[in-house]
């Protein structure tokens, strides 16, 4: 059954992009918004609007009833949860199901399973796909250097009861073990009152790539890889198609692998497979799937001509892939920053104000993806990210030039943006070259680079 | 008398997590600098000062209430 009615449980530039490419499959466009949200640009592009609760996210975009019950009074037959907010979340796709619309994503079982590390992970190596080399479970100290022999130093050690990167400590080598073991087992037993260990070989400045997939429930194709490895706290902030640091070889087995597990969990959708890369010993490891479109979908679209929010509306209104792998070829090279409404210069202090003028950077593989207009007051009760400046050319360098002249011709007056950020990077001599890695633009930005560069002047 | 305003717009909170106390009742004395409340904007919380001395008399919007830049949330005496 093709999806006739597509109502929309997101907000921002995402909503946008799912509303410009349902209306151009002919599909009927229903946004959801907040009580903050009426003025947003998805909002007017719709064929129709709904509002779905007061302006905190758990009271509207998190609010699964409300959603659901203007769904229903919209008539819509399918809902697409964007990224972020319900997307990923397995109650809320069980729930679509139960009501009896289409989930555009793959099933609640699917995001369940993959949404849970370990059993991702159980998935990931059944399917053949490497994952980071770690001891079967809990081990308790006394076991600790058989392992870690085994698995290969420098270690990582975890407590196995624990989360969110608490008491985690690396050891180089045996005899830091020896004296880190013990103190990780007490301070477990303290904190969550449970010794037991976990230890896993530690990747040292990785860089971190992954790879886009698609899948109609019976098979799935690859649309190559994205490296995304400058990030601050842990968000991106600049992404690219493809990864320049890999082989030919390595690239074919690391999307290989993405595939071979879309298609162990039968997936339906758009989704994306993380991977770390360890530059020095050429090897990637599966960390975990997000079951969504993401935020940096376009750079792929980009090199590739696919159109993934097109597509997954598709496969999961009941169609077939609607290309092979072999009909998916790869040109060039494309790079996505991400605007923020934050001030660079002030430690990223987050700056919603009113857009008073807009000049939309244009020209021959440029691409704007954002969700702002003159006059609009960015609300203050979502993320910060605006939109996204989206780059291809033929070479990377020729696609760091053009990322350079589409952020200077661009002008968002009123408010305070992250384009300085990335004219400060894109004249970096390290980007340039596309040496880095996760743990690089951090002590970058701390070492004061982004004051001392011309983007001061943007 | 005086009021005590938003820096920022965004989400104004009484307290420090919803478990605590508001940071001042009625009656306290407040000093240059001392926190009142806490402006979440854009998934980021930043505290909100005062930057006159006085005496606390109340907060002027209900907790966890959306507030404009200039907005005054709370008044001195």
């Amino acid at each position: 059954m093709a999806i006739e009615r597509l109502f929309i449980a997101n907000r921002g530039e995402i909503a946008v992009r799912v509303v410009k490419a349902a209306k151009a499959l002919g599909i009927h466009t229903i946004q959801a918004h907040s009580e903050a949200d009426t003025e947003m640009l998805a909002v007017k592009l719709a064929d129709e609007a709904i509002c779905v609760g007061p302006a905190p996210s758990k009271d509207s975009y998190l609010n699964i009833p409300a959603i659901l019950e203007a769904a229903k009074a919209t008539k819509a037959d399918a809902i697409h949860p964007g990224y972020g907010f319900l997307s990923e979340s397995p109650a809320f796709a069980r729930a679509v199901e139960e009501a009896g619309l289409i989930f555009v994503g793959p099933s609640a079982d699917t995001i369940e399973r993959m949404g849970d590390k370990v059993a991702a992970r159980q998935a990931a190596e059944a399917a053949g796909v490497p994952v980071v080399p770690g001891s079967d479970g809990r081990i308790d100290v006394s076991e600790a250097v058989s392992v870690a022999e085994k698995i290969g130093y420098p270690v990582m050690i975890k407590a196995a009861a624990g989360g969110g990167g608490r008491g985690i400590r690396i050891a180089k080598d045996e005899a830091e073990l020896k004296t880190l073991a013990p103190q990780a087992k007490a301070e477990a037993e303290a904190a969550f009152g449970d010794g037991g260990l976990y230890i896993e070989r530690a990747i040292l400045s990785p860089r971190h790539i992954e790879v886009q997939i698609l899948g109609d429930g019976e098979t799935a194709v690859h649309c190559y890889e994205r490296e995304c490895s400058l990030q601050r706290r842990r968000q991106k902030v600049w992404e690219e198609a493809g990864a320049m640091c890999l082989d030919d070889e390595t690239r074919e087995s690391l999307c290989a692998s993405a595939v071979a597990l879309a298609k162990a969990v039968n997936y339906r959708g758009a989704g994306t497979l993380e991977y770390l890369y360890d530059e020095a010993a050429n090897e990637f490891y599966f960390i975990e799937m997000n079951t969504r479109i993401q935020v940096e979908h376009p750079v792929t679209e980009m090199v590739t001509g696919v159109d993934l929010v097109a597509e997954m509306i598709k496969v999961c209104g009941g169609a077939k892939l609607s290309m092979t792998q072999n009909e998916i070829k790869k040109t060039g090279h494309a790079i996505e920053v991400r605007l923020c409404a934050e001030d660079p210069f002030l430690n990223f202090m987050p700056w919603p104000g009113v857009v008073a003028t807009l000049k939309e950077p244009t020209g021959d593989g440029v691409r704007f993806d954002h969700f702002l207009s003159e006059g609009y007051q960015i609300p203050p009760f979502y993320d910060s990210l605006l939109g996204k400046v989206i780059v291809h050319a033929e070479t990377r360098e020729a696609t760091i030039d053009k990322l350079v002249e589409a952020l200077e011709s661009m002008e968002i007056g009123g408010t305070k943006t992250t384009a300085p950020l990335h004219l400060a990077l894109a004249a970096d001599p390290e980007v340039r070259k596309g040496v880095f890695h996760t743990q690089w633009l951090e002590p970058w930005l701390e070492a004061g680079n982004l004051s001392a560069t011309k983007g001061d002047a943007a | 008398m005086s009021d005590i305003q938003s820096p920022l717009p965004g989400t104004f909170y009484h307290k420090p997590s919803p478990e605590e106390p508001p940071f001042k009742a009625p009656g306290d004395a407040v000093a240059v600098g001392d926190q009142i409340g806490l402006i979440e904007v854009m998934k980021t919380f930043i505290a909100v000062t005062a930057d006159i001395a006085g005496t606390f008399k109340g907060y002027s919007v209900d907790d966890a209430t959306p507030v404009t830049a200039g907005a005054v949330l709370a008044e001195l005496d």
